[in-house]
């Protein structure tokens, strides 16, 4: 490109984007492409937004995010792979004033963990979930997830996931929303910038939840893992907006604000 | 050895042929490094071999599958790696009170907590004292090669069935990783024992089957721990298993397992052909039981021991119980995940070779 | 006989599999061989390395500190375990990506255009088999038969047909030190 050199006029310097105070200066060690980022971002510029990062603890969980605590700048505890819903649980009980939130992969969250999330969700912990569904163990190589595609081939599934012997994939939201704790459930995308607006519109509820102490609020976001997809990042968001999104359906499981204006 | 019958592998996958060769037909483990390839070697093979396999939701849940899948009469695993083993600990403890028979396997890595996923050989008292809640033991088997993996894990559940009792395979990243030949032959493929004390089908024809743990009343609890300590005596008995290398003529013996046992061989050698100082090694197989006997007739004819361990002391204690104040022990640990040198090693022996009664690397429980 | 040796890369040389095929042909040989990957701290500052050993003996430490052969494929390799080298060992270095030279004299040095090579032989893929080609003849480790069934082990059956190009692969590696490169 030959008038690569043109913009020589003097360009008016006005911020339009910019790091939130709520992540560190440290950059992100995740895979190119990989959805974490975009979460993470998405997380901290509501931290910022609501202003609570003088109270926000976090608890990270055990997979690919397993150093969140690098980049968030708060609080925060590495917990036990499943248990950070009950190691959040414990926090926010000894400071009810404290923004308090979990960032669980979809291993830590719908497997080992399934029964510290179901109870923390049904006691109606005054917390906030932020739950990364890429569909895969990235962490540990690529091995077979609770929300695994029906077919889809990962390490311990080497032939495609057989629905009859491995179940099909489990949808936590839907499954959650059924609890009476569960003030706020929702499924977004980090798949494009479009579905990344709507992931953070459904967090700010989650937030809400918490802060206004309405309950438990929880927001799913598929994101993709395109390392151990084998797939491009490009290829792997397209995955998620034409395979993903047939077992998980995007949407708001259930809200106590809407529901307030209905009655 | 013929060579056709050797093939070169992983130590996970090793290990993994060894128990379906020995007739083991369920396998049930989460994923977790560094022991990720024997999962996924079972996920292929198990069902090829006709036998079942899940990738449980968590390792809690893989044990207790192991533990019907015991109870019903089949040759079970599980494998994992020290914080999967940590959550494993509850239905290790039902499954040794039930007395039923399997084999889980630790590829340890260095903790406490996630630590990191490199070597190391920190759960010893886990593994060598039960590990769970209440009075029992496992049998613990520490390979020092593939070979080993394979083999070893083929007589854990010969062990396990004999003694209806679990065995546990404790070996780290590095014997898991690595590659070396095994030879086949040494693992011929067999079917399992039947057990006529399984739960299962054609109960019209025999008497009920059941498997508890619970026993309310004190004097029956009783009746059943001197059944568990009988057994456990002839298991003490019979199981002491290790290896001697040089020691007949040697003025310093090593003691240890495993990976650091391999670098203590090349250090062995090295410091003969160099005519430096002649020292042995007691390689022990059995971590439980440990090999009291010998090491208890051997001790006295060495200047001091050595206790090599990557850790910062836990068979060590096990060596004082065997020997007590006979010869001077000396033990060297390491840590973080780091491996032995054969250069250090060396360096240690030198020294108490030198000095046997140093106080400075001498190891005491009285402080 | 006992051989340590470091075979150093970045990820995608092959630098795992060249191991393996050796590690491989020396158990076919029927000796005692052992073929790890890097671990620990060795693992980070993108070299992707592992060791081999084949010995008469039963095999201790299956890693190495001070190897007597050591293959580098790039340069922070060269840079890392060139110094580690025992004297009176053996240093095969991929010239095509490597211009530094050992000043060390107490030690074999091997420079392979493996690329050059390769290139000729019709793909790049074939770079890793020139200077294993090399090395084993340097070090007089296994027969080249041996070699070739490895590689029947360890590939594929549907990359059986690429076999003869990587022996000759090694046989020009071999050429290559025999003639003094
Ligand atoms: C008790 C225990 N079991 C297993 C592991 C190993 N492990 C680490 S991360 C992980 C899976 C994480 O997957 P996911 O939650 O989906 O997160 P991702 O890595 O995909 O972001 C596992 C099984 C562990 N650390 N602790």
């Amino acid at each position: 490109m030959s008038d690569v050199k043109t913009i020589a006029e003097p360009v008016q310097e006005k911020l339009v984007f910019d790091r939130p105070k709520s992540l560190t200066k440290r950059g992100f060690t995740y895979c190119p492409g990989c959805g974490h980022g975009v979460i993470h971002r998405l997380v901290a510029e509501l931290i910022d937004e609501f202003g609570v990062q003088d109270r926000a603890i976090g608890m990270a969980s055990v997979g690919c995010s397993v150093f969140s605590y690098w980049f968030f700048d708060c609080d925060f505890i590495s917990c036990a792979h499943g248990r950070a819903p009950a190691t959040a649980t414990g926090v926010k009980r000894a400071h009810p004033d404290a923004f308090v939130f979990s960032y669980q992969g979809d291993g830590d969250l719908a497997s080992i963990g399934m029964a510290e999330i179901m109870h923390a969700a049904n006691r109606g912990e005054q917390i906030t979930v932020i739950f990364v569904n890429n569909a895969i163990y990235g962490m540990t190589g690529g091995q077979m997830a609770p929300t695994t595609l029906e077919n889809m081939v990962t390490t311990t599934s080497p032939l495609g996931r057989d629905p009859i012997l491995a179940g099909g994939p489990i949808r936590m939201v839907e499954i959650l929303a059924n609890l009476d704790g569960v003030a706020f459930a929702a499924r977004g995308s980090s798949s494009s910038p479009r579905n990344i607006l709507k992931a953070k519109a459904y967090m700010k509820k989650a937030f809400r939840s918490q802060i206004e102490k309405k309950g438990f609020g929880i927001v799913e976001i598929l994101s993709n893992c395109n390392t151990n997809w084998r797939k491009t990042p490009q290829e792997a968001n397209k995955f998620i907006d034409e395979e993903m999104v047939k077992a998980f359906p995007l949407g708001v499981y259930k809200d106590v604000f809407a529901d307030k204006s209905k009655k | 050895m013929s060579e056709s019958q050797r093939e070169l592998m992983k130590g996970n996958h090793a290990m993994c042929l060894g128990a379906i060769r020995s007739g083991a037909r369920a396998y049930y483990g989460y994923p977790i490094t560094p022991q990720n390839e024997a999962t996924e070697y079972m996920s292929f093979h198990m069902p090829k071999a006709g036998g079942s396999f899940i990738q449980a939701e968590s390792e809690i849940a893989a044990i207790n599958m192991v533990f019907g899948a015991a109870a019903a009469g089949v040759r079970a695993m599980t494998s994992s790696s020290s914080p999967g083993i940590s959550l494993k600990q509850e239905g290790i403890s039902y499954i040794a009170m039930a007395e039923l028979p399997c084999v889980i396997a630790n590829v340890v890595r260095c903790g406490p907590g996630l630590g990191n996923i490199a070597p190391h050989q920190g759960d010893y008292f886990q593994a060598t004292r039960g590990g769970g809640h209440g009075d029992y033991r496992t049998i613990t088997l520490a390979p020092a090669s593939v070979q080993e993996m394979a083999q070893l894990t083929y007589k854990a559940f010969d062990l396990a069935d004999e003694y209806r009792n679990p065995s546990l395979i404790l070996s780290d990243g590095v014997i898991g990783q690595m590659m070396e030949p095994v030879d086949l032959a040494t693992i011929p493929a067999k079917d399992a024992p039947k057990k006529d004390w399984a739960v299962g089908l054609g109960q019209d024809k025999r008497e009920r089957n059941v498997h508890t743990t619970i026993y309310l009343e004190p004097e029956d609890m009783a009746q059943m721990h001197l059944k568990l300590i009988d057994k456990y005596d002839r298991i003490r008995r019979e199981v002491q298993y290790y290896e001697e290398f040089r020691t007949e003529d040697a003025d310093i013996l090593i003691v240890s397992y495993g990976n650091s046992s391999r670098v203590a061989r090349t250090a062995i050698r090295h410091l003969r052909e160099e005519g430096k100082v002649k020292a042995g090694m007691l390689r022990t197989i059995s971590l439980w039981p440990y090999p009291y006997r010998i090491l208890n007739e051997i001790a006295s004819n060495y200047k001091a021991i050595l206790v090599l361990e990557m850790n910062w002391g836990q068979m060590v204690e096990d060596v004082r119980l065997a020997i007590g104040d006979k010869t001077p022990i000396h033990f060297a640990g390491k840590h973080g995940g780091l491996l032995f040198t054969p250069a250090e090693i060396e360096e240690f022996v030198c020294a108490i070779d030198k000095d046997p009664n140093n106080p400075k690397t001498a190891w005491t429980p009285i402080r | 006989m006992l051989v340590e040796m470091i075979f150093a890369g970045f990820g995608g040389q092959g630098i795992m599999t060249l191991g393996m095929t050796l590690a491989y042909a020396g158990m076919i040989e029927d000796k005692n061989v052992a073929w790890i990957p890097s671990y620990g701290p060795e693992m980070r500052g993108g070299t992707a390395n592992c060791n081999v050993i084949i010995s008469d003996d039963v095999i201790g430490s299956p890693t190495t500190d001070t190897p007597g052969a050591v293959m580098v494929m790039n340069l922070p390799s060269f840079h890392k375990f060139e110094p580690k080298i025992k004297p009176g060992g053996t240093l095969i270095v991929n010239s095509s990506l490597i211009s530094d030279v050992s000043k060390r004299d107490d030690i074999k040095s091997f420079y392979l255009d493996t690329a050059g090579v390769a290139k000729e032989l019709g793909n790049l893929v074939f770079a890793g088999m020139v200077a294993l080609g090399g090395l084993n003849e340097a070090m007089n480790l296994v027969k080249t038969e041996s070699l070739e069934m490895a590689l029947k082990k360890l590939l594929p059956e549907h990359r059986h047909k690429l076999i003869p190009l990587n022996v000759e692969a090694l046989g020009r590696g071999a050429a290559l030190v025999k003639n003094g490169s």
